[in-house]
Protein backbone atom coordinates (compact mmCIF):
# COMPACT_ATOMS: atom_id res chain seq x y z
CA UNK A 1 0.00 0.00 0.00
CA UNK A 2 1.65 3.65 -0.70
CA UNK A 3 0.26 6.72 0.01
CA UNK A 4 -1.40 7.10 -2.80
CA UNK A 5 -5.40 5.74 -1.64
CA UNK A 6 -4.66 8.29 1.19
CA UNK A 7 -5.93 10.95 -1.18
CA UNK A 8 -9.35 10.38 -1.83
CA UNK A 9 -10.26 9.18 1.79
CA UNK A 10 -9.29 12.68 2.70
CA UNK A 11 -11.54 14.53 0.27
CA UNK A 12 -14.21 12.48 1.53
CA UNK A 13 -13.09 13.32 5.20
CA UNK A 14 -13.21 17.64 3.73
CA UNK A 15 -16.41 16.86 2.07
CA UNK A 16 -18.32 15.67 5.51
CA UNK A 17 -16.67 17.73 7.29
CA UNK A 18 -18.07 20.62 5.09
CA UNK A 19 -20.88 18.92 5.29
CA UNK A 20 -21.44 19.08 9.40
CA UNK A 21 -20.26 22.90 8.88
CA UNK A 22 -23.69 23.77 6.66
CA UNK A 23 -25.80 21.98 8.71
CA UNK A 24 -24.35 23.21 11.94
CA UNK A 25 -24.56 26.97 10.48
CA UNK A 26 -28.18 26.15 9.06
CA UNK A 27 -29.57 25.02 12.51
CA UNK A 28 -27.32 27.68 14.31
CA UNK A 29 -29.70 30.16 12.21
CA UNK A 30 -32.64 28.62 12.93
CA UNK A 31 -32.28 27.82 17.02
CA UNK A 32 -31.66 31.61 16.83
CA UNK A 33 -34.67 32.88 15.33
CA UNK A 34 -37.05 30.34 17.32
CA UNK A 35 -35.36 30.59 20.10
CA UNK A 36 -37.63 33.67 21.74
CA UNK A 37 -40.92 32.02 20.36
CA UNK A 38 -40.22 28.57 22.51
CA UNK A 39 -39.41 30.84 25.40
CA UNK A 40 -42.42 32.58 24.97
CA UNK A 41 -44.06 29.66 24.48
CA UNK A 42 -42.95 27.45 27.38
CA UNK A 43 -43.71 30.40 29.99
CA UNK A 44 -47.16 30.65 28.65
CA UNK A 45 -47.08 26.92 29.21
CA UNK A 46 -45.85 27.41 32.64
CA UNK A 47 -48.40 30.70 32.96
CA UNK A 48 -51.18 28.78 32.02
CA UNK A 49 -50.80 25.54 34.26
CA UNK A 50 -49.84 27.95 37.55
CA UNK A 51 -53.22 29.60 37.11
CA UNK A 52 -55.32 26.38 36.75
CA UNK A 53 -54.06 25.92 40.24
CA UNK A 54 -54.63 29.71 41.33
CA UNK A 55 -56.68 32.55 40.53
CA UNK A 56 -54.75 35.29 38.32
CA UNK A 57 -56.17 37.98 40.50
CA UNK A 58 -55.34 36.30 43.96
CA UNK A 59 -51.30 37.98 43.59
CA UNK A 60 -49.52 40.58 42.30
CA UNK A 61 -46.32 39.57 41.63
CA UNK A 62 -44.25 37.80 38.90
CA UNK A 63 -44.98 34.40 39.93
CA UNK A 64 -42.95 32.79 37.13
CA UNK A 65 -40.30 34.27 38.07
CA UNK A 66 -40.17 33.99 41.79
CA UNK A 67 -39.60 30.52 42.23
CA UNK A 68 -36.95 28.42 43.57
CA UNK A 69 -35.70 24.81 43.04
CA UNK A 70 -35.53 22.73 46.62
CA UNK A 71 -33.45 19.81 46.64
CA UNK A 72 -32.54 17.43 49.64
CA UNK A 73 -33.19 14.03 50.96
CA UNK A 74 -36.70 14.67 52.84
CA UNK A 75 -38.65 15.60 50.29
CA UNK A 76 -42.55 15.12 49.05
CA UNK A 77 -42.06 12.40 46.35
CA UNK A 78 -38.36 12.10 46.92
CA UNK A 79 -36.79 14.48 43.92
CA UNK A 80 -35.94 18.10 43.83
CA UNK A 81 -38.88 20.29 43.73
CA UNK A 82 -39.60 23.41 42.14
CA UNK A 83 -42.01 25.97 43.83
CA UNK A 84 -43.69 29.15 42.69
CA UNK A 85 -44.61 32.07 45.08
CA UNK A 86 -47.45 34.29 44.89
CA UNK A 87 -47.38 37.38 46.89
CA UNK A 88 -49.62 40.04 46.72
CA UNK A 89 -48.40 43.79 48.34
CA UNK A 90 -45.13 41.94 48.75
CA UNK A 91 -46.97 39.18 51.62
CA UNK A 92 -47.22 35.52 50.56
CA UNK A 93 -50.12 34.53 49.22
CA UNK A 94 -49.68 30.61 48.60
CA UNK A 95 -46.95 28.51 47.32
CA UNK A 96 -47.59 26.50 43.88
CA UNK A 97 -45.15 23.27 43.93
CA UNK A 98 -44.33 21.34 41.78
CA UNK A 99 -43.92 17.74 42.97
CA UNK A 100 -43.73 14.59 41.27
CA UNK A 101 -45.43 11.20 42.82
CA UNK A 102 -42.92 8.64 42.28
CA UNK A 103 -45.08 5.95 42.63
CA UNK A 104 -47.49 6.00 39.54
CA UNK A 105 -49.09 2.51 37.54
CA UNK A 106 -46.45 3.72 34.79
CA UNK A 107 -44.25 5.85 35.96
CA UNK A 108 -43.53 8.84 37.89
CA UNK A 109 -46.49 11.66 37.92
CA UNK A 110 -45.92 15.77 37.68
CA UNK A 111 -48.08 17.61 39.98
CA UNK A 112 -48.75 20.98 40.78
CA UNK A 113 -49.83 21.84 44.29
CA UNK A 114 -51.42 24.97 45.17
CA UNK A 115 -51.10 25.59 49.02
CA UNK A 116 -52.68 28.86 50.76
CA UNK A 117 -50.80 30.59 53.10
CA UNK A 118 -52.90 29.18 55.92
CA UNK A 119 -52.55 25.39 54.39
CA UNK A 120 -55.74 24.86 52.47
CA UNK A 121 -55.15 23.73 48.93
CA UNK A 122 -55.87 26.00 46.46
CA UNK A 123 -55.93 23.44 43.40
CA UNK A 124 -53.98 20.41 41.95
CA UNK A 125 -53.34 19.48 38.57
CA UNK A 126 -51.46 16.96 37.08
CA UNK A 127 -48.84 18.41 34.53
CA UNK A 128 -47.30 15.08 32.94
CA UNK A 129 -48.51 11.27 33.54
CA UNK A 130 -48.40 8.16 31.73
CA UNK A 131 -51.23 6.63 33.58
CA UNK A 132 -53.55 4.27 31.56
CA UNK A 133 -56.13 5.67 29.25
CA UNK A 134 -59.51 5.15 30.40
CA UNK A 135 -58.50 4.08 33.85
CA UNK A 136 -55.10 5.56 35.60
CA UNK A 137 -55.44 8.88 33.22
CA UNK A 138 -58.87 10.04 35.25
CA UNK A 139 -56.44 11.81 37.13
CA UNK A 140 -56.00 14.28 34.59
CA UNK A 141 -58.35 17.02 34.43
CA UNK A 142 -59.13 17.02 30.42
CA UNK A 143 -60.12 13.69 31.54
CA UNK A 144 -62.67 13.60 34.63
CA UNK A 145 -62.88 16.09 37.64
CA UNK A 146 -61.69 13.81 40.18
CA UNK A 147 -58.50 16.52 40.66
CA UNK A 148 -60.50 19.48 41.36
CA UNK A 149 -61.69 17.48 44.52
CA UNK A 150 -58.81 18.74 46.13
CA UNK A 151 -59.11 22.23 46.48
CA UNK A 152 -60.03 23.89 49.74
CA UNK A 153 -59.17 20.79 51.71
CA UNK A 154 -55.98 20.89 53.98
CA UNK A 155 -54.08 18.87 56.29
CA UNK A 156 -57.23 19.33 58.67
CA UNK A 157 -60.26 18.60 56.69
CA UNK A 158 -59.95 15.77 56.50
CA UNK A 159 -58.12 14.53 59.46
CA UNK A 160 -54.49 13.17 58.34
CA UNK A 161 -55.53 9.88 59.05
CA UNK A 162 -58.27 9.71 56.74
CA UNK A 163 -55.65 11.50 53.79
CA UNK A 164 -55.98 8.39 51.59
CA UNK A 165 -58.62 6.53 49.02
CA UNK A 166 -61.43 4.84 50.06
CA UNK A 167 -59.93 1.68 49.69
CA UNK A 168 -56.99 2.40 52.31
CA UNK A 169 -59.63 3.86 54.89
CA UNK A 170 -59.72 7.44 53.43
CA UNK A 171 -62.26 10.05 52.11
CA UNK A 172 -60.66 9.81 48.50
CA UNK A 173 -62.66 8.09 45.55
CA UNK A 174 -60.20 5.51 43.54
CA UNK A 175 -61.14 4.79 39.90
CA UNK A 176 -62.87 1.30 39.10
CA UNK A 177 -59.67 -1.08 38.24
CA UNK A 178 -57.70 1.63 39.32
CA UNK A 179 -56.44 2.13 42.53
CA UNK A 180 -52.18 2.87 42.23
CA UNK A 181 -52.55 6.03 40.48
CA UNK A 182 -55.18 7.86 42.64
CA UNK A 183 -53.32 6.78 45.62
CA UNK A 184 -50.27 8.04 44.55
CA UNK A 185 -51.49 11.30 43.88
CA UNK A 186 -53.21 11.51 47.11
CA UNK A 187 -50.46 10.97 49.20
CA UNK A 188 -48.14 13.10 47.44
CA UNK A 189 -50.72 15.68 48.32
CA UNK A 190 -50.60 14.82 51.55
CA UNK A 191 -46.92 14.73 51.77
CA UNK A 192 -46.43 17.70 50.31
CA UNK A 193 -49.07 19.59 52.70
CA UNK A 194 -46.89 17.97 55.62
CA UNK A 195 -43.73 19.54 54.11
CA UNK A 196 -45.35 23.41 53.48
CA UNK A 197 -46.42 22.91 56.88
CA UNK A 198 -42.91 22.32 58.37
CA UNK A 199 -41.27 24.66 56.12
CA UNK A 200 -43.58 27.17 54.93
CA UNK A 201 -41.46 30.33 56.23
CA UNK A 202 -38.57 28.77 54.62
CA UNK A 203 -40.36 28.34 51.15
CA UNK A 204 -41.46 31.59 50.76
CA UNK A 205 -38.18 33.77 52.12
CA UNK A 206 -35.90 31.49 50.08
CA UNK A 207 -34.54 33.43 47.20
CA UNK A 208 -35.71 33.23 43.57
CA UNK A 209 -33.75 30.52 42.08
CA UNK A 210 -31.51 29.57 44.56
CA UNK A 211 -31.40 26.10 46.16
CA UNK A 212 -31.75 24.91 50.08
CA UNK A 213 -32.27 22.53 52.73
CA UNK B 1 -45.93 4.15 -17.56
CA UNK B 2 -45.33 7.94 -16.85
CA UNK B 3 -42.92 7.97 -14.06
CA UNK B 4 -44.85 10.49 -11.88
CA UNK B 5 -48.11 8.22 -11.80
CA UNK B 6 -46.20 5.16 -10.93
CA UNK B 7 -44.83 7.30 -8.05
CA UNK B 8 -48.16 8.19 -6.86
CA UNK B 9 -48.91 4.93 -7.17
CA UNK B 10 -46.14 3.12 -5.44
CA UNK B 11 -46.38 6.04 -2.29
CA UNK B 12 -50.05 5.65 -1.51
CA UNK B 13 -50.89 2.22 -2.31
CA UNK B 14 -48.76 -0.53 -4.19
CA UNK B 15 -45.79 0.34 -1.94
CA UNK B 16 -47.32 2.38 0.58
CA UNK B 17 -44.76 2.43 3.25
CA UNK B 18 -47.40 2.18 6.69
CA UNK B 19 -49.55 -0.63 5.23
CA UNK B 20 -46.77 -2.41 2.35
CA UNK B 21 -42.77 -1.54 3.22
CA UNK B 22 -43.66 -1.89 7.06
CA UNK B 23 -41.20 0.85 8.29
CA UNK B 24 -41.54 3.48 11.01
CA UNK B 25 -43.96 1.49 12.99
CA UNK B 26 -42.53 2.70 16.18
CA UNK B 27 -43.73 6.45 15.42
CA UNK B 28 -46.99 4.58 13.44
CA UNK B 29 -48.06 2.62 16.17
CA UNK B 30 -47.21 5.02 19.47
CA UNK B 31 -48.74 8.12 17.79
CA UNK B 32 -52.01 6.72 16.09
CA UNK B 33 -54.11 6.60 19.52
CA UNK B 34 -56.26 9.27 17.83
CA UNK B 35 -56.83 11.17 14.63
CA UNK B 36 -55.20 14.71 15.54
CA UNK B 37 -52.09 12.98 17.00
CA UNK B 38 -51.60 10.76 13.81
CA UNK B 39 -52.18 13.80 10.95
CA UNK B 40 -49.86 16.05 12.87
CA UNK B 41 -47.25 13.33 13.25
CA UNK B 42 -48.23 12.55 9.54
CA UNK B 43 -47.36 15.97 7.88
CA UNK B 44 -44.25 16.41 9.80
CA UNK B 45 -43.13 12.96 8.22
CA UNK B 46 -44.12 14.49 4.94
CA UNK B 47 -42.40 17.79 5.66
CA UNK B 48 -38.98 16.01 6.84
CA UNK B 49 -39.55 13.51 3.60
CA UNK B 50 -40.12 16.12 0.85
CA UNK B 51 -36.82 18.23 2.21
CA UNK B 52 -34.86 15.06 2.59
CA UNK B 53 -35.40 13.58 -0.80
CA UNK B 54 -35.06 17.00 -2.32
CA UNK B 55 -31.92 17.65 -0.50
CA UNK B 56 -30.16 13.69 -0.94
CA UNK B 57 -31.03 13.91 -4.79
CA UNK B 58 -29.50 17.83 -5.05
CA UNK B 59 -26.41 16.57 -3.42
CA UNK B 60 -26.26 13.38 -5.54
CA UNK B 61 -23.51 14.37 -7.65
CA UNK B 62 -20.88 16.09 -4.85
CA UNK B 63 -21.13 12.71 -2.40
CA UNK B 64 -19.02 10.42 -2.01
CA UNK B 65 -20.54 6.80 -2.53
CA UNK B 66 -18.22 5.58 0.96
CA UNK B 67 -19.57 8.72 2.85
CA UNK B 68 -23.07 8.62 1.73
CA UNK B 69 -24.67 7.56 4.96
CA UNK B 70 -23.56 9.59 7.07
CA UNK B 71 -24.42 12.69 4.63
CA UNK B 72 -27.58 11.45 4.62
CA UNK B 73 -27.86 10.77 8.25
CA UNK B 74 -26.38 14.22 9.14
CA UNK B 75 -29.36 15.60 6.37
CA UNK B 76 -32.42 13.71 7.97
CA UNK B 77 -31.22 15.29 11.31
CA UNK B 78 -30.60 18.76 10.66
CA UNK B 79 -34.11 18.53 9.39
CA UNK B 80 -36.25 16.74 11.99
CA UNK B 81 -34.11 19.23 14.26
CA UNK B 82 -35.54 22.30 12.32
CA UNK B 83 -38.87 20.97 11.97
CA UNK B 84 -38.59 20.18 16.18
CA UNK B 85 -37.84 23.91 16.78
CA UNK B 86 -40.38 25.22 14.57
CA UNK B 87 -43.21 23.14 16.18
CA UNK B 88 -41.83 24.08 19.38
CA UNK B 89 -42.42 27.66 18.68
CA UNK B 90 -45.43 27.97 17.05
CA UNK B 91 -47.48 24.69 17.81
CA UNK B 92 -46.21 24.05 21.27
CA UNK B 93 -49.16 22.50 22.85
CA UNK B 94 -48.90 19.86 19.80
CA UNK B 95 -45.44 19.57 20.31
CA UNK B 96 -45.15 18.61 24.05
CA UNK B 97 -47.77 16.11 23.16
CA UNK B 98 -46.00 14.49 20.20
CA UNK B 99 -42.86 14.75 22.25
CA UNK B 100 -39.95 11.94 22.04
CA UNK B 101 -42.02 10.57 18.24
CA UNK B 102 -41.05 14.20 16.81
CA UNK B 103 -37.23 13.67 17.26
CA UNK B 104 -37.62 10.06 16.33
CA UNK B 105 -38.34 10.96 13.06
CA UNK B 106 -34.79 10.99 12.40
CA UNK B 107 -34.85 7.04 12.83
CA UNK B 108 -37.70 6.60 10.61
CA UNK B 109 -36.39 4.01 8.22
CA UNK B 110 -39.09 5.37 5.16
CA UNK B 111 -36.89 8.62 5.67
CA UNK B 112 -33.49 6.91 5.14
CA UNK B 113 -34.79 4.34 3.12
CA UNK B 114 -36.02 6.36 0.42
CA UNK B 115 -32.88 8.69 0.44
CA UNK B 116 -31.19 5.59 -0.57
CA UNK B 117 -33.26 3.16 -2.87
CA UNK B 118 -34.58 6.31 -5.02
CA UNK B 119 -33.28 10.33 -4.14
CA UNK B 120 -29.51 9.20 -4.44
CA UNK B 121 -30.41 8.18 -7.90
CA UNK B 122 -32.80 10.40 -9.56
CA UNK B 123 -33.39 14.04 -10.85
CA UNK B 124 -34.60 16.35 -7.91
CA UNK B 125 -37.93 16.84 -9.13
CA UNK B 126 -38.71 13.12 -9.65
CA UNK B 127 -37.09 12.81 -5.89
CA UNK B 128 -39.34 15.46 -4.40
CA UNK B 129 -42.22 14.04 -5.68
CA UNK B 130 -41.35 10.73 -4.87
CA UNK B 131 -40.90 12.05 -0.66
CA UNK B 132 -44.28 13.90 -1.00
CA UNK B 133 -46.12 10.88 -2.21
CA UNK B 134 -44.14 8.38 0.10
CA UNK B 135 -44.82 10.92 3.41
CA UNK B 136 -48.22 11.11 2.32
CA UNK B 137 -49.11 7.15 1.72
CA UNK B 138 -47.72 7.40 5.58
CA UNK B 139 -49.51 9.99 6.78
CA UNK B 140 -52.16 7.90 5.14
CA UNK B 141 -51.89 5.23 7.18
CA UNK B 142 -51.08 7.46 10.18
CA UNK B 143 -54.61 8.63 9.84
CA UNK B 144 -56.44 5.93 8.93
CA UNK B 145 -55.41 3.65 12.06
CA UNK B 146 -55.83 6.77 14.53
CA UNK B 147 -59.12 7.18 13.06
CA UNK B 148 -60.36 4.07 13.66
CA UNK B 149 -58.74 4.04 17.50
CA UNK B 150 -59.86 6.81 18.18
CA UNK B 151 -63.82 6.06 17.15
CA UNK B 152 -63.43 2.63 18.67
CA UNK B 153 -62.29 3.58 21.81
CA UNK B 154 -63.72 6.84 22.52
CA UNK B 155 -66.39 7.09 19.99
CA UNK B 156 -65.28 10.41 18.76
CA UNK B 157 -63.31 12.05 15.48
CA UNK B 158 -60.54 14.74 16.14
CA UNK B 159 -60.54 15.11 19.68
CA UNK B 160 -57.66 17.44 20.48
CA UNK B 161 -58.39 19.76 18.00
CA UNK B 162 -57.66 23.01 19.51
CA UNK B 163 -53.84 22.08 19.82
CA UNK B 164 -53.77 22.35 16.16
CA UNK B 165 -56.38 25.17 15.19
CA UNK B 166 -56.38 27.35 18.55
CA UNK B 167 -58.29 27.18 21.65
CA UNK B 168 -61.35 28.60 19.14
CA UNK B 169 -62.14 25.12 18.29
CA UNK B 170 -61.91 23.52 22.06
CA UNK B 171 -64.26 21.09 22.31
CA UNK B 172 -64.96 20.60 18.58
CA UNK B 173 -64.79 17.27 17.47
CA UNK B 174 -67.26 14.81 15.55
CA UNK B 175 -69.04 12.27 17.98
CA UNK B 176 -69.15 9.05 15.67
CA UNK B 177 -71.22 6.75 17.89
CA UNK B 178 -73.27 8.57 21.04
CA UNK B 179 -73.40 7.57 24.37
CA UNK B 180 -70.30 5.27 23.42
CA UNK B 181 -68.90 3.30 26.87
CA UNK B 182 -65.23 3.38 25.00
CA UNK B 183 -63.39 0.01 24.14
CA UNK B 184 -59.87 0.62 26.05
CA UNK B 185 -57.86 -2.02 23.70
CA UNK B 186 -58.14 -0.01 20.73
CA UNK B 187 -55.98 3.34 22.78
CA UNK B 188 -53.40 0.47 23.99
CA UNK B 189 -50.68 -0.23 22.49
CA UNK B 190 -52.09 -3.29 21.48
CA UNK B 191 -54.86 -2.12 19.84
CA UNK B 192 -52.43 -0.36 17.47
CA UNK B 193 -51.22 -3.80 16.24
CA UNK B 194 -54.58 -4.85 15.82
CA UNK B 195 -55.79 -2.08 14.13
CA UNK B 196 -52.57 -2.22 11.64
CA UNK B 197 -53.00 -5.69 11.20
CA UNK B 198 -56.92 -5.03 10.43
CA UNK B 199 -56.00 -2.57 7.79
CA UNK B 200 -53.32 -4.26 6.17
CA UNK B 201 -55.67 -7.45 5.60
CA UNK B 202 -58.22 -4.58 4.33
CA UNK B 203 -55.76 -3.46 2.01
CA UNK B 204 -54.41 -6.96 0.54
CA UNK B 205 -58.44 -7.78 0.34
CA UNK B 206 -58.93 -5.23 -1.59
CA UNK B 207 -55.67 -5.95 -3.79
CA UNK B 208 -56.65 -9.64 -3.92
CA UNK B 209 -60.61 -8.63 -5.41
CA UNK B 210 -58.98 -6.48 -7.84
CA UNK B 211 -56.73 -9.05 -8.70
CA UNK B 212 -59.21 -11.72 -9.31
CA UNK B 213 -61.50 -9.45 -11.57
CA UNK B 214 -58.70 -8.64 -14.00
CA UNK B 215 -57.25 -11.97 -14.20
CA UNK B 216 -60.78 -13.27 -16.24
CA UNK B 217 -60.71 -10.19 -18.53
CA UNK B 218 -56.44 -11.32 -19.14
CA UNK B 219 -57.29 -14.76 -19.88
CA UNK B 220 -60.59 -14.16 -22.19
CA UNK B 221 -58.73 -11.47 -24.19
CA UNK B 222 -56.39 -13.99 -26.51
CA UNK B 223 -60.20 -15.78 -27.55
CA UNK B 224 -61.50 -12.98 -28.55
CA UNK B 225 -58.22 -11.72 -30.57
Amino acid sequence: MSAAPARPMLRAGALLAAFAIAAAGILAGVHALTADRIRQAEQQRLLQQLQAVLDADAYDNDIAADSARITGPKLPGNAGITVYRARRAGKPVAALLRVTAPDGYSGPIDLLIGIRYDGRLSGVRVVSHRETPGLGDKIDDQRSDWILGFAGRSLQQPPLSQWAVRKDGGVFDQFTGATITPRAVVRTVRDTLIFFRDNRDQLFDTPASASST
Amino acid sequence: MNPYGKIVRDGLWSNNPGFVQLLGLCPLLATSNNLVNGFTLGMATVLVLLLSNTIVSAIRGVVRHEIRIPIYVMVIASLVTIVELLMNAYFNALYNILGIFLPIITTNCIIIGRAEAYASKNPVRLAAFDGLMMGLGFALALILLGAMREVLAQGTLGDGLHLLLGENFKGVRLTVIPQYQGLLLAALPPGAFIGLGLLIAGKNWIDARMHSRSVPLVQTAPAAG
